[in-house]
């Protein structure tokens, strides 16, 4: 997506000229460090398959039924199919542009299965995962990639809102919908407690907006998670232009909690988000997660970000893969066998099936259609307008008939 | 029986217009499913793997490796082993699990990057630039023992393939090398495709850009020399020197020059280029052209431009002497209505209106937009037309209309500094005039010599149409302005 920051980025400041950056000291009224510290996050289930114990964590996964934490699994295992089908069909021309998501599987699945009904996500447009854990029909997605629809779906049948491509503006629409919800509340106290989630990236939280947001949300203690997931790149900008610290610790100055989570620990990002969730619609205010996450691939279709980033980080974080640690855990456990891992993979053949059917008969966008819908009523000015355009889109059909007649010239 | 599904170049970034067939990953014959590889191609953008959207047998492949062709264009013909009512082609899916089950790579290969994946991604690698053939010269050559000279005489399966793919691609496995790096010319994508549909070896022009990058204006000016250096010959020695080629001792023993010469660069004729050369020819053998002279002291032309141009009404509006020119050509159709005319075999169309075409030099390569409807325009109002169609020429944005329908051409070749020529009449009309330098010369006035402003005017016409006496009439009827332009108020 254009809006996205991009930039030279060049080397920005060797971690050697930051340390010796003068220090205030530790005199009253001055700012003490940031107190998480880079490799500091949330893990229940390392890289190895190992789970990991916490005292404020695990209680949400320990109680799990064996079938929701497979649930994750093919969750995961099935949106990464699925985008592997929506970046071919881009490829051979059938959507404008793809968004893929591989890499980010655990974060978007564990917090989008955290959620309840009632809850209401706001995603960004890269949430396909999130889309998957709503019970959205995935070939809804690729309408506003294929150019046929300004949104796809009816945000109120999953409470998942349409994907918003001004990068962060959702976030500002979330804690007004998480606001509302506080209001709701209060005028009829039978309403089922309900939170927001606001979706956004590490790009994204330099913008105005999430800082506004986030001012509003603590002001009024709107029951908004803000679920930032980091990966560490916004198109060509590398996380550590984007921020000097940890964005986990910009949650203290706004004075509500943060939560740095290892975003590619899906039982890690569901506990955390289970426990933020709480936190919100029990009326205790906003919560910050920063999942730490990569993304494998490009920022979009249109992209390569072999020309700005080494294949050696791609290397290491395909050992931190989402999927991998959690097959191995379910193996070693006994929770899952072959025949299961089978199936998913069938499931997820069906599914890429099901989207590349559905997407062919989409058929063509129709521009008269963006016409028609600027006013209620016929408007003169977008009606020469549309004449203009006609026309314009006819002198190109002139241009291949009459090539010999109109090119070319005198010597 | 089995339908051929054909699979058309997408546009794989945003607003991409065309993309370079790398290598084909099949060959006729070979059986693909859905979401197979079958193409690399590199974008303005990316180098980027195509999936084939169809299942069936590879009937042909419809483009070369190397050819740069058009979003849109067929690239590869698939047969579909489905029943011929599945135009489509994806029955092979939903007939069950089995090709589907195929199309899924293993987990490790699927997390790779979307795009430049594979083992060609190595960045360094991927910048490894196409030297034009010419450059010999050039200071990129990686592969300093690329057999550009034995290749021709010695080895006959060193084919264009080979001998293409080594300079491009040297040393696989240890790219990093400091080198390869050095050799890397900085420049953003918009410049990088600008030089390459100039035909332009970035290496070769010298960079002012902040980081050192290759900017526009650098890449422009290079080609306003190399057009310079063209255009006179051994004038800029420095220039000429990077243009010609090092002789070796292979030559003269080439038997076959046409694949591996170094010393001959090939341009593809496409776009413009393709479309002037059609309408040319077309032109030049289908309508018998005569051509005509006239010199013509402009002075008094001169004069008028010079007064419009210090006159408060003109303020702002770029004046020139092919004003004057276009007006006159525009007052002598109207007293010779045959030179505004088309020929159509059995009878001949005079136009009673003029649509004035001038021919301009354009990024995109030679153009004649003209201004509808002319006759009813004011000497400033002609002016401000005159302006407009050649900003919108130079930028490159002139549409097709405004390309369609002339009715009678106008030949600026004075801008370059030539006398005159014989110009080629612009098809579905039947005439065109040349308008030569304008230059002080001596000139017999009263029977003695004074320094005038003399211009030379030209005119083929098609005998088809205008005879002698016709062209003569006309040609003398625009001279006359141009001696007198107060004759316009006639």
């Amino acid at each position: 997506m254009g809006t996205a920051q991009q930039a030279d980025t060049g080397n920005s400041r060797t971690s050697a000229q930051a340390s010796t950056r003068p220090q205030a000291g530790t005199s009253a009224g001055v700012l003490r460090a940031a107190t998480v510290g880079p490799d500091e996050a949330v893990q229940l289930l390392d890289e190895h398959g190992a789970i990991h114990h916490d005292a404020t964590f695990s209680p949400y996964i320990e109680k799990l039924d064996p079938e929701v934490v497979r649930g994750f699994y093919r969750d995961m295992a099935i949106v990464r199919r699925f985008d592997t089908e929506a970046t071919a069909l881009q490829r051979q021309g059938e959507l404008a542009l793809w968004v893929p998501v591989i890499g980010q599987e655990a974060a978007q699945i564990g917090s989008g299965r955290a959620m309840n009904k009632a809850d209401y996500a706001f995603p960004t447009y890269r949430e396909h995962g999130v889309a998957l854990t709503r019970g959205l029909d995935l070939a809804d997605l690729l309408k506003l990639f294929r150019g046929i629809s300004n949104g796809g779906w009816d945000p109120r049948e999953t409470n998942f809102h349409l994907y918003t491509l001004v990068l962060a503006a959702q976030t500002l629409h979330a804690v007004g919908y998480a606001m509302g919800i506080s209001r709701d509340l209060a005028a009829d106290p039978t309403t089922e407690p309900a939170a927001v989630v606001a979706y956004f990236g590490d790009g994204s939280s330099s913008e105005g907006d999430v800082h506004e947001s986030m001012v509003f949300a603590a002001s009024y203690d709107a029951p908004v998670v803000f679920f930032c997931q980091n990966n560490n790149w916004a198109i060509s900008v590398p996380f550590e232009v984007q921020s000097k610290v940890p964005l986990v610790n910009r949650a203290a100055g706004y004075g509500i909690p943060g939560v740095r989570v290892d975003g590619n620990d899906v039982l890690a990002v569901y506990a955390v988000t289970r426990w933020a969730l709480e936190h919100a619609r029990d009326g205790h205010g906003p919560v910050f997660i920063e999942a730490s996450t990569y993304r494998v691939g490009a920022h979009t279709t249109a992209d390569d970000p072999t020309k700005y980033r080494m294949s050696a980080e791609e290397e290491l974080w395909k050992t931190r893969d989402p999927l991998d640690r959690l097959e191995t855990y379910l193996r070693a456990a006994g929770l899952a066998d072959e025949a299961f891992f089978e199936q998913v993979t069938n499931d997820g053949d069906e599914l890429a099936a099901h989207v590349r059917r559905a997407t062919l008969a989409m058929g063509g966008a129709d521009i008269r259609q963006k016409f028609a819908t600027v006013y209620a009523q016929a408007h003169p000015l977008v009606a020469e307008e549309l004449a203009w355009f006609e026309n314009y889109e006819a002198s190109f059909a002139e241009e291949n008939t009459e090539n010999s007649q109109t090119q070319g010239g005198a010597a | 029986m089995s339908t051929q599904n054909f699979f058309k170049l997408p546009d794989v970034g945003e607003g991409l217009l065309e993309a370079e067939i790398v290598s084909w990953k099949v060959k006729a014959g070979d059986v693909v499913a859905v979401n197979d590889v079958i193409v690399e191609i590199e974008t303005a953008k990316s180098l980027v793997e195509l999936p084939s959207p169809y299942a069936g047998v590879v009937a042909a492949l419809m483009v070369a490796e190397g050819d740069t062709v058009d979003v849109g264009t067929p690239i590869i013909a698939i047969g579909s082993e489905a029943p011929a009512g599945d135009s489509k082609g994806f029955s092979a899916e939903a007939q069950g699990p089995a090709p589907a089950a195929s199309e899924v790579p293993n987990e490790s290969e699927q997390i790779k990057p979307l795009v430049g994946s594979g083992p060609k991604a190595d960045a360094v690698k991927r910048r490894a630039r196409k030297t034009p053939a010419h450059s010999t010269a050039a200071p990129s050559t990686a592969a300093p023992s690329t057999p550009a000279p034995s290749a021709p005489n010695g080895d006959p399966s060193s084919a264009p393939v080979s001998a293409q793919a080594e300079p491009q691609f040297p040393a696989a496995n240890t790219a990093l090398s400091a080198q390869a790096k050095s050799n890397r010319v900085l420049a953003k994508p918009p410049v990088r495709k600008a030089a390459k549909d100039l035909g332009i070896d970035l290496s070769l022009v010298s960079a002012s850009g902040v980081r050192g990058e290759v900017t526009k204006k650098d890449l422009l000016s290079y080609q306003d020399q190399r057009a310079a250096g063209e255009g006179q010959g051994a004038s800029a020695p420095g220039q000429s020197a990077q243009f010609w080629s090092a002789s070796t001792p292979a030559t003269g023993k080439v038997e076959n020059p046409r694949q591996d010469d170094p010393r001959i660069e090939r341009i593809k004729v496409k776009g413009v280029r393709k479309a002037t050369a059609k309408a040319m020819v077309e032109s030049a053998f289908s309508a018998p052209h005569v051509s005509i002279f006239v010199d013509v002291d402009a002075s008094r032309t001169m004069e008028f431009v010079k007064r419009l141009k210090a006159s408060r009404d003109f303020e702002g509006i770029r004046v020139s002497p092919l004003l004057i020119l276009a007006k006159a050509v525009i007052w002598a159709a109207a007293r010779n209505p045959s030179v505004n005319a088309t020929w159509a075999g059995d009878e001949i169309i005079i136009k009673h209106f003029m649509n004035l075409g001038i021919a301009a030099a354009t990024p995109r390569g030679l153009m004649v937009p003209n201004i509808k409807d002319a006759q009813d325009l004011s000497l400033k109002e002609l002016a401000i037309a005159l302006n407009g169609l050649a900003t919108t020429a130079r930028s490159g944005k002139t549409a097709p209309a405004d390309m369609a329908g002339g009715t009678l051409t106008v030949t600026n070749i004075g801008a370059l500094g030539i006398d005159t020529g014989t110009p080629i009449i612009n098809p579905g009309e039947v005439a065109i005039v040349a308008f030569g330098t304008i230059k002080q010369k001596p000139w017999v006035v009263d029977g003695e010599v004074v320094p005038r402003w003399i211009t030379t005017l030209g005119g083929s016409f098609d005998h088809r149409v205008v005879d002698g006496d016709l062209s003569a009439r006309f040609m003398a009827d625009v001279a006359a302005i141009m001696e007198e332009p107060a004759l316009l108020l006639d």
